[in-house]
Parts: structure tokens; C-alpha cells; sequence
């Protein structure tokens, strides 16, 4: 297996979204490796992870620790996981991960992730996702955002990597 | 200077040190934003009174046992 860098990027202001557009069909599957930090004031923000735009089609299951206790639940819309906002430990960025295979075939995706919000306190968020995006074309764009309609602080970062055989 | 939010686009089709753009977000995209900001908030208070009502449930269950007679020992060794 080997893993290949396609794009990283990390941001020099507040932006709303990352989106890696025309990803190329070259690799079996994809990686996604996030460094993200919302500006929201509030106890948490949600991170938001679409498939070629699409806010519908997408359903996962998470399992959830915070610190005290666990649960777990399912979601229709596309949150994966909780991130750090202006209310968490000054400078930690959530530590994200999510693995796309067989990205570029016919078949419904499937996709995994593990995500961690970090936050020097009793109260972090700890996610497990299976997810499917429930279509059949290629998927060709990754947009990462957020679903209270705030931003990614400066220094968020996203990696994208492609993984073959 | 603009309170416009931005998003960042990286178009892979692009060469190397190309392919970032930042573009103010249109009208329709910030009105879709913050119709899903409220649509989040709504989920949320959703979630939050489901949580609420399963642990009234798990309470009132649990003082059911009690008032049936059986001590917490037992009920935890049957329901956790």
C-alpha cells in the first residue's frame, strides 16, 4: 500500500469551508487528515464532511465519548465529529481522520473516521463514524465546513492523501 | 474591509501552487448557511430533549424496581 500527498493546505485567515475540488480518479482510495479550529462562541461547533456538495445523501453512525460519559447515535445530515471553538483551550486544533475507499467507483460509499475535538478540560469530544454517501458517482470533491455558521480559525489545516495498491 | 465569509477552494485539476482560490461566499450561499446553522440549533434542542426524556425514563423505571422491592445491588445486576 502506498500513501501519496495529493494537496495540503492551511489557512492564512478565518474561512468558512475547505473545499479539494477535481480530485483525480488515480488512487483506490482517500485519506483526509484535519487540523481544524471553529471561531464559534459556544461550548462546541460540529464538523460537517460532504461528498461531491451533497447535504442529503449522506447518513453515519457515531459513537461518542466526552470525558464522563458515552453514547451513541445516528445522524441523516453529515456531521462527523465536534471541533474546538473559541471556548476550548486556547490554540488545540481537533486531531480528524477519515478514510474514503474505493472513492472512484460505481458502487455506494462507504467512508470511516475518527475524530477528536481536544480541549485541555474535563470535556472533549472523542468520535467513531461509519458513514455512507449513498450515491453512485465518483466522488470527485471534499468539502469540509461546519453547521453553525461558523469559521475555521487561521492555521486549520487539511490534508488530502491518495492510498493505492 | 468586508465581513464577507470566505471559503477556500483547492482545485486539483490545477498544477502545484495554482490551485487555491479564496472566494467570498455568494448571497444564496450564506442565506443556505445560516438556514442550516438554524436547522442545526433545531437538531440540537431535539437531541437534547430525547437525552432528557430516556434518562426521566431510565429514573422512572428504575423507582419502579425500587418500589417493587428490590435493592440497588439488584437492579444494577440487571440493568447496569
Amino acid at each position: 500500500m502506498k500513501k501519496t500527498l495529493i494537496e495540503r493546505t492551511e489557512l492564512t485567515s478565518a474561512a468558512s469551508s475547505i473545499t479539494f475540488s477535481s480530485i483525480p480518479a488515480d488512487f483506490t482510495d482517500l485519506l483526509v487528515v484535519t487540523s481544524l479550529r471553529s471561531d464559534r462562541v459556544a461550548a462546541t461547533e460540529n464538523l460537517v464532511f460532504r461528498l461531491n456538495g451533497d447535504a442529503t445523501n449522506q447518513n453515519t453512525r457515531l459513537l461518542r465519548g466526552d470525558g464522563s460519559s458515552a453514547s451513541s447515535f445516528t445522524n441523516t445530515s453529515p456531521i462527523i465529529g465536534i471541533l474546538p471553538t473559541a471556548n476550548s483551550t486556547s490554540n488545540t486544533f481537533d486531531s480528524s481522520s477519515i478514510y474514503i475507499p474505493n472513492y472512484a467507483g460505481s458502487a455506494a460509499k462507504s467512508f470511516s473516521a475518527d475524530t477528536v475535538s481536544e480541549n485541555n478540560a474535563t470535556t472533549a469530544y472523542q468520535h467513531i463514524v461509519a458513514g455512507l454517501y449513498n450515491d453512485t458517482d465518483a466522488v470527485t470533491s471534499i468539502t469540509l465546513t461546519t453547521s453553525n455558521a461558523s469559521n475555521f480559525e487561521q492555521y486549520s489545516s487539511a490534508t488530502l492523501f491518495g492510498i493505492s495498491s | 474591509m468586508s465581513d464577507t465569509p470566505v471559503k477556500v477552494v483547492i482545485d486539483l485539476s490545477k498544477p502545484k501552487g495554482q490551485r487555491e482560490t479564496i472566494v467570498a461566499l455568494t448571497a444564496d450561499e450564506i442565506a443556505e448557511r445560516d438556514a442550516q446553522a438554524a436547522q442545526a440549533e433545531t437538531d440540537r434542542l431535539a437531541q437534547v430533549a430525547a437525552d432528557e426524556a430516556k434518562a426521566a425514563d431510565a429514573q422512572a423505571g428504575r423507582d419502579a424496581l425500587v418500589a417493587l422491592g428490590l435493592t440497588e445491588a439488584q437492579i444494577n445486576a440487571l440493568i447496569g
